[in-house]
């Protein structure tokens, strides 16, 4: 027991991995069932319906299938680089998310306080922190090209690479706007500066930096999504040109691999755009207005009855089972919001922190589902000309205003 | 041994580990991984100081700019493994004794100040970013812009260089 109260931040920091780690891998397999639903609505389709109650198992499916398949190595790569790159890819991304805070609040268990989140709270350097890693991210995608010793995979690394420099430039740039406005590289402190000053009118989502920083955030956004290779930036692996792109001679659970690096990404970069420009875990209503507190279970215990009522006339008897028990559990979670304040107050900042997570993960499906991809010259003058200058005129500008006028 | 010291040792000989891979290595793209390596030991040790500002920069400067352009042009160039031609003797023996040398005088320089193997924490100006900040726009604002315009010259020598001729 001496053992454990001596190391016990330790502990907690490893439980807190492993946990938070299950979180968002779990996360990640949803996110391709979510993807595949809102796209194939979009395109007045079903999308997967057939593995388990509205194709729910589907994610687990293709995970086994990722971990069954034969895992070929091509003849002639360099096996130690192609090796590498997946781990490579992966290790990054799981490891930007470990600078999120996801909770303003402690949770107190077993004596001590538990924040939400495995960095730091004092950590100084945060978003540099998090650039630190994405930046190094570029590499797997660049080594996975080159190492597969084919045509495809060496052009999409090379586009990639050419792609992620160019556009870490407008995406640095992009963020200078809201560290001057909060004159901290901390992710909590950034949040806290959004929340009204004491003695001022609250103006609830008002006084977010989005509204600042309007142009900023379009910037970071799109720098964003042609970081992560996503639509309509996803020249690195146009099927139509370049069959698979990077990882065209990647299969089985190396491919899976990219596929978690990319979706993680996804992930992270929602996180830093709800966190730098919407007011991370802040409410977006005014603090007097209580009864918004109630906003979870109003989703929850709605949403959960819907569950149960369309699960009770599903077609398979799976379904019918197993809906309605999930909405049992979405009712019990909303009612226990309601009857539970302490509870409840604690939920509120994560909650709006992950809502706010969904609603930009749902933008990028929402683009995947409309945007046709840009061509590779576009690309560039894109980057350079019209984002990179924008973001630095952003940045003269914000640096004006505060200058003359000072902070809020 | 303290937790920081074992740190400390780990992420010296991974740099060391790097350095010396960097030169053995046969294929450019596996000493540019291996120059990698470095680097980001080298950040690990700048945050064990507790330089948290310049460990981020190290990373996003050395790790993530600048060595993705080595990567990338070894990849455009289809650079293959380098034929390694035999040392010539005039390298090899002076170059046995600059590091015999070399290793004594870092030697010497350790035993003389005494203290011994240690991760020095950094608490001064350094540690900060508004320390460095005011360092660099402030105390040495001058050799700081003119640091930049040197740069400027190299971009406008690099663009002139890379116009093609107009036919």
């Amino acid at each position: 027991m001496s053992f454990l109260s001596a190391n016990a931040e330790l502990l907690i920091t490893i439980v807190k991995i492993a946990l938070l780690l299950f979180i968002v891998l779990t996360v990640n397999a949803y996110l391709t069932w979510f993807e595949r639903k809102v796209v194939a609505h979009i395109q007045s389709r079903w999308g997967p319906h057939r593995v388990g109650p509205h194709g729910l198992l589907q994610p687990l499916a293709d995970g086994l299938k990722f971990l069954f398949k034969e895992d070929p190595t091509p003849a002639g790569v360099d096996k130690f680089v192609y090796y590498l790159a997946p781990l490579l890819a992966l290790a990054l991304a799981l490891t930007s998310i470990a600078i999120i805070p996801f909770g303003p609040e402690p949770l107190h268990l077993f004596g001590h306080d538990i924040y939400l989140g495995i960095a730091p709270l004092n950590l100084n350097i945060g978003i540099l922190a998090l650039f630190a890693i994405t930046s190094l991210g570029v590499y797997g995608v660049a080594l996975a090209g080159w190492s597969s010793n084919s045509k495809y995979p060496l052009l999409g690394g090379l586009r990639s690479s050419a792609q992620m420099v160019s556009y870490e430039l407008a995406l640095t740039m992009s963020v200078v706007g809201v560290l001057l406005m909060a004159g901290t590289f901390n992710l909590r402190d950034i949040i806290n500066a959004q929340a009204p000053v004491p003695g001022h009118r609250d103006l609830g989502m008002l006084s977010w930096n989005v509204w600042p920083q309007i142009v900023g955030f379009f910037c970071f956004f799109t720098a964003a999504v042609a970081e992560t290779n996503r639509v309509p930036f996803d020249l690195p692996e146009a099927e139509s040109e370049l069959v698979a792109g990077f990882h065209t001679e990647y299969a089985s659970f190396k491919f899976a691999m990219f596929f978690i690096a990319e979706y993680t990404s996804m992930i992270t970069v929602s996180c830093l755009c709800a966190i730098m420009f919407f007011g991370g875990w802040l409410s977006p209503f005014p603090a007097s207005w209580t009864f918004t507190h109630y906003i979870p279970s109003l989703i929850l215990i709605p949403g959960g009855l819907w569950v149960i009522w369309d699960g009770l006339r599903y077609e398979t008897t799976f379904g019918r089972i197993v809906l309605p028990g999930i909405g049992t559990v979405l009712v019990a979670l909303g009612a226990l919001f309601v009857v539970l304040p302490a509870v409840n107050d604690f939920i509120q900042g994560p909650f709006w922190l992950l809502s706010k997570i969904l609603v930009f993960l749902f933008v990028y499906v929402w683009m995947r589902g409309t945007l046709p991809r840009f061509r590779y010259d576009q690309l560039m003058a894109f980057g350079w000309k019209l984002l990179l200058p924008v973001s630095i005129v952003n940045v003269i500008l914000t640096s004006f205003v505060i200058l003359m006028w000072g902070k809020k | 041994m303290t937790a920081p010291l074992v740190i400390f040792f780990v992420l010296a000989a991974l740099a060391l580990f790097g350095a010396v891979s960097l030169i053995l290595q046969k294929h450019p793209i596996h000493s540019a991984l291996s120059l990698i390596v470095v680097m980001v030991a080298l950040a690990g040790l700048y945050l064990l100081m507790g330089a948290e500002f310049v460990a981020a920069v190290q990373i996003i400067v050395y790790g993530g700019a600048i060595m993705v352009l080595f990567v990338f042009v070894i990849m455009l160039l289809n650079a293959g493994v380098e034929e390694h031609t035999s040392i010539s003797k005039l390298a090899g023996v002076p170059g046995l004794a600059l590091v015999v040398a070399l290793a004594g005088f870092v030697a010497a320089t350790v035993a003389k100040s005494g203290a011994g193997v240690q991760a020095a924490s950094q608490t001064g100006a350094l540690s900060s970013t508004r320390g460095i900040s005011e360092m660099v726009f402030k105390d040495f604002v001058y050799p700081f812009e003119l640091t930049s315009f040197l740069i400027l010259v190299a971009i406008l020598g690099a663009t002139v260089l890379a116009q093609r001729e107009k036919s």
